[in-house]
């Protein structure tokens, strides 16, 4: 089962998550080489807020900033907890 | 105080990151008919992050929750958690309504600690109208905010240039909200492609006593501030005035050939005071 | 060796000094050319290759009057290929995404060096990855004037696509069924290049009126078709939408206003974007409210400003080329719709040039920075976007140089410390309007003084980028690669910057 949260409109992004064995972070970004680092650090932190791991992440964004992709994943995860 | 408001869709990241630089006197975040039914939780999500992470946000802040019959209102009500919300709108108003949300607003307040919610009532059905007077009591609503999509659905009336199916419910809003001194906001026009249309509407609900007006689109802001602001003849009229009030120190005399007693003081005085408010002194 | 702006030139190469700095030197002319015989007429590209023996290492020049309708550039190519004719110089005054068969040539060295004002599209992106065995060179479209007047450019053969010509091989952009109006950056090509052909698909028995004089025509090549009309046509017409790009606009004229600059007889010029028209109608807004009737406007010419002409708004327009049929169409038959070459539009050595009567001048950037250097030919990443095409003649020749964009998009910010590439220079930028306040130059203390009282947001450059950065983030610094593909020349010879090959991280 997959779980999404966001869209492809520009500055915003679609958060794709899944259960898996490890957890791993996919990011495909329009501004990639300016900013992996902090989309990566708002991935990795809003998981361990929200205690979660053991999920397979994919963003794909069209330049969101950071809140708007902590919001997404945030959305994406209680639709995973609220679907088990 | 208030010449426009401006409705921004509570899942539109890229109005909600630009919600400052309009020139609205405040900003609706819509997590109501602007947001789709499964996109309501995107909405609150990405609105609250908004909040909390924003160093510039807008100076007006209103939340327009979903109604309190909806499986989203708790939710939606906890964003005042944020301490960032000014006023919440609260969408089909009526006297059951305003009973629900006071007392899940009283005990939200309660538990965490939060000051008195302001809140702007849309009055957008039949029996809305029809209570407006007492809802307009609450000690809780600072502003009535007419909602004529609604009201003339309901209806089953056209909405017409003219608006002449709009007189009753405008009058009322407007007397409802001047007898209990609160402000009256008119509908938004909703045909952002007429420049015309929407100059008469803003004059036409101007003259009915509506003192506010709601916008779909950011350029719409400008002809709606402009409307709905004290003119410069008026504002130089305000301050002829007081001066003269200032200079002669007796509460009646003439100016520019015309007697000037306590109610037209007054009345210059709160031009004075929306015009600095405005920024148009 | 490092110019005035701190960019390092490779030492073969004049380094930039300022933009007033042409005024030390004198105006180079070759002579004009003197054609030998009579007009000759031709039939096929072949014949005209055959006549003027064009063969490996020459330089071959074109204009860009009907953008991507163009096909005298693209059926050129296709003989070069066909020929396979090695080493040559292309120097077209733009270069189109539809100029695909460029791209062939330049990956088999058919074409190794260019000479453009602004290129885009498939062609931009093989020579930003390095393709391109020799050098770019950037001009701006006065600069590429001056370098074909001075020699610096030699032009063996100029292929002038042309919408009409005569019997006698005058030649006209007004009518023909690819009319496209202007042919203004095609005057330096037509009087300084070594051999000049007309090339059209409107031949006619005699023009009353014309841009190119016969004197200087070699051939003229009758073809069936010299473009395609949908492609000639790719000025927008419409006001933006986006409400950002509203609030600048708004927020311009406001300042315009502020500083007194819409006012009778006044002179003016915006670019083509969406953002720019709503510029215009909230001039033409002001000056209808005011009774304000302006001297005029020039540039590339649209729809907005020929309604203002036909309006009585302005009293004249000056056209280097039209951006739409309106355009065209007016410029057919209004008198006061006058044709300017990119000389006496922007070249620094003419006289009187109508860069320097501008009162005002907005436009685009693709970055800013701190020092107020404007980019309008690459991206972030270093790939070739644009270029400068009359911002930099423009921002030089106006006394008040606005800039306008958004702070952020996508998530970019517009603002850098040094920006990727210098089009334009600092020096030459008075103002930058985004959607979050404005930053006046300090150079302008006289702009600074009038809007003291103003209730305009005025920051500095630095208080911009802070804000940028709150929002965005601080991005991570870009990888440049060591291999210079090119560079920018200043419109007065001297190089402003080098352009580098993108990394390779960054080509996918």
């Amino acid at each position: 089962m997959i779980y999404q949260a966001g869209s492809k409109e520009s500055n915003d992004c679609l958060i794709t998550i899944k259960k898996s064995n490890e957890t791993k972070i996919h990011i495909d970004s329009i501004v990639g080489h300016l900013f992996y680092d902090q989309i990566l650090q708002a991935v990795k932190e809003t998981l361990d807020d929200q205690l979660v791991d053991h999920v397979e992440v994919t963003v794909e964004d069209k330049g969101a900033l950071d809140y708007t992709i902590r919001a997404r994943l945030i959305v994406a995860i209680r639709r995973m907890k609220n679907d088990v | 105080m208030f010449r426009s408001l401006l409705f921004i869709p509570g899942n539109n990241p890229s109005m909600l990151q630009n919600a400052d630089i309009f020139m609205s006197d405040g900003i609706i975040f819509d997590l109501e008919d602007a947001v789709n039914i499964n996109e309501k939780d995107n909405a609150r999500n990405l609105v609250e992050t908004y909040f909390f992470t924003t160093k510039d946000l807008p100076k007006n802040i209103i939340l327009r929750i979903n109604p309190v019959n909806s499986l989203f209102i708790e939710d939606d009500l906890k964003l005042l958690l944020s301490r960032k919300i000014d006023y919440i709108l609260l969408p089909k108003a009526n006297m059951l309504s305003m009973y629900v949300i006071d007392k899940m607003l009283s005990s939200l307040e309660e538990k965490n600690n939060l000051k008195v919610t302001k809140l702007i009532c849309l009055i957008e059905e039949a029996k809305g109208i029809a209570e407006v007077d007492e809802i307009a009591k609450h000690p809780r609503v600072e502003a009535l905010l007419l909602g004529a999509e609604d009201l003339t659905n309901e209806l089953e009336i056209e909405r017409t240039t003219v608006g002449n199916e709009l007189l009753y419910a405008r009058s009322k809003v407007v007397y409802a909200a001047a007898a209990n001194q609160i402000l009256a906001i008119d509908t938004p026009f909703t045909d952002i492609t007429d420049q015309e249309g929407l100059e008469y509407d803003c004059s036409n609900a101007k003259s009915l006593g509506m003192k506010a007006k709601t916008a779909i689109h950011p350029s719409q802001l400008e002809t709606i501030n402009q409307i709905f602001s004290p003119t410069k003849k008026m504002i130089h009229w305000a301050q002829g005035v007081i001066q003269t009030y200032e200079k002669v120190g007796k509460g009646v005399f003439q100016y520019q050939g015309k007697m000037v007693d306590k109610p037209v003081i007054e009345k210059a005085k709160k031009l004075i005071e929306k015009a600095k408010i405005f920024d148009l002194l | 060796m490092l110019n005035a702006l701190g960019r390092d030139i490779p030492s073969h190469l004049k380094p930039f000094v300022n933009s007033d700095d042409y005024k030390n030197h004198k105006r180079r002319l070759i002579s004009k050319k003197i054609k030998q015989s009579k007009t000759v007429f031709l039939s096929s590209y072949k014949e005209a290759f055959d006549m003027f023996n064009i063969k490996d290492n020459q330089t071959l020049s074109f204009h860009h009057h009907l953008r991507n309708g163009d096909l005298v550039i693209r059926e050129v190519c296709k003989l070069i290929k066909e020929k396979n004719i090695k080493g040559l110089h292309f120097a077209p005054s733009s270069i189109f995404p539809s100029y695909t068969e460029m791209i062939d040539l330049i990956m088999n060295e058919n074409i190794t060096n260019i000479h453009t004002n602004y290129l885009n599209g498939g062609v931009a992106k093989v020579i930003s990855q390095g393709h391109l065995v020799g050098q770019l060179i950037m001009n701006t479209h006065g600069g590429r004037a001056r370098v074909i007047e001075s020699g610096d450019l030699g032009i063996d053969v100029a292929f002038i696509a042309c919408p009409s010509v005569d019997k006698f091989g005058n030649g006209s952009g007004a009518i023909g069924k690819n009319a496209c109006g202007s042919l203004g950056y095609a005057i330096p090509d037509l009087e300084y290049a070594k051999k000049v052909v007309l090339v059209t698909d409107h031949l006619v028995e005699e023009l009353k009126e014309y841009q190119l004089s016969s004197e200087y025509v070699d051939a003229v090549l009758v073809v069936d078709s010299i473009g395609d009309a949908k492609g000639i046509v790719s000025g927008t017409t419409e006001i933006t939408k986006d409400p950002i790009g509203l609030k600048i606009a708004k927020d311009c004229s406001i300042l315009l206003d502020k500083l007194g600059l819409i006012k009778e007889g006044f002179s003016m010029q915006t670019g083509a974007g969406k953002t720019s028209l709503a510029v215009v109608s909230y001039v033409e807004k002001i000056m209808k409210e005011r009774n304000i009737v302006g001297r005029f406007a020039s540039g590339g010419i649209t729809k907005a400003y020929v309604d203002m002409l036909e309006g009585g708004l302005f009293k004249k327009l000056y056209d280097v080329q039209c951006f739409d049929l309106d355009a065209v169409k007016s410029f057919n038959k209004n008198t006061n719709h006058l044709p300017m070459s990119s000389s006496e539009y922007g070249n620094p050595f003419e006289k009187d040039i109508i860069a320097n009567d501008l009162d005002f001048v907005v436009l685009g950037a693709t970055e800013i920075d701190l020092d107020f250097n404007v980019n309008v030919t690459t991206d972030i990443l270093g790939n070739l976007i644009g270029g400068s095409g009359g911002h930099s003649d423009i921002a030089h020749g106006a006394d008040v140089t606005i800039v306008i964009s958004p702070l952020i998009k996508s998530r970019i910010p517009i603002i850098k410390e040094n920006v990727t590439a210098i089009t334009t220079p600092g020096q030459d930028v008075d103002i930058f309007i985004t959607e979050r306040g404005i930053a006046i130059n300090p150079m302008r203390k006289d702009l600074i003084h009038k809007l003291k009282d103003s209730n305009i947001n005025i920051f500095t450059m630095e208080e911009l980028l802070n804000k940028t950065h709150s929002i965005t983030g601080i991005p991570a610094k870009i990888k440049k690669d060591d291999r210079i593909i090119g560079h920018i020349e200043y419109r007065d010879g001297t190089v402003i910057d080098v352009l580098r090959k993108v990394h390779d991280d960054y080509i996918r």
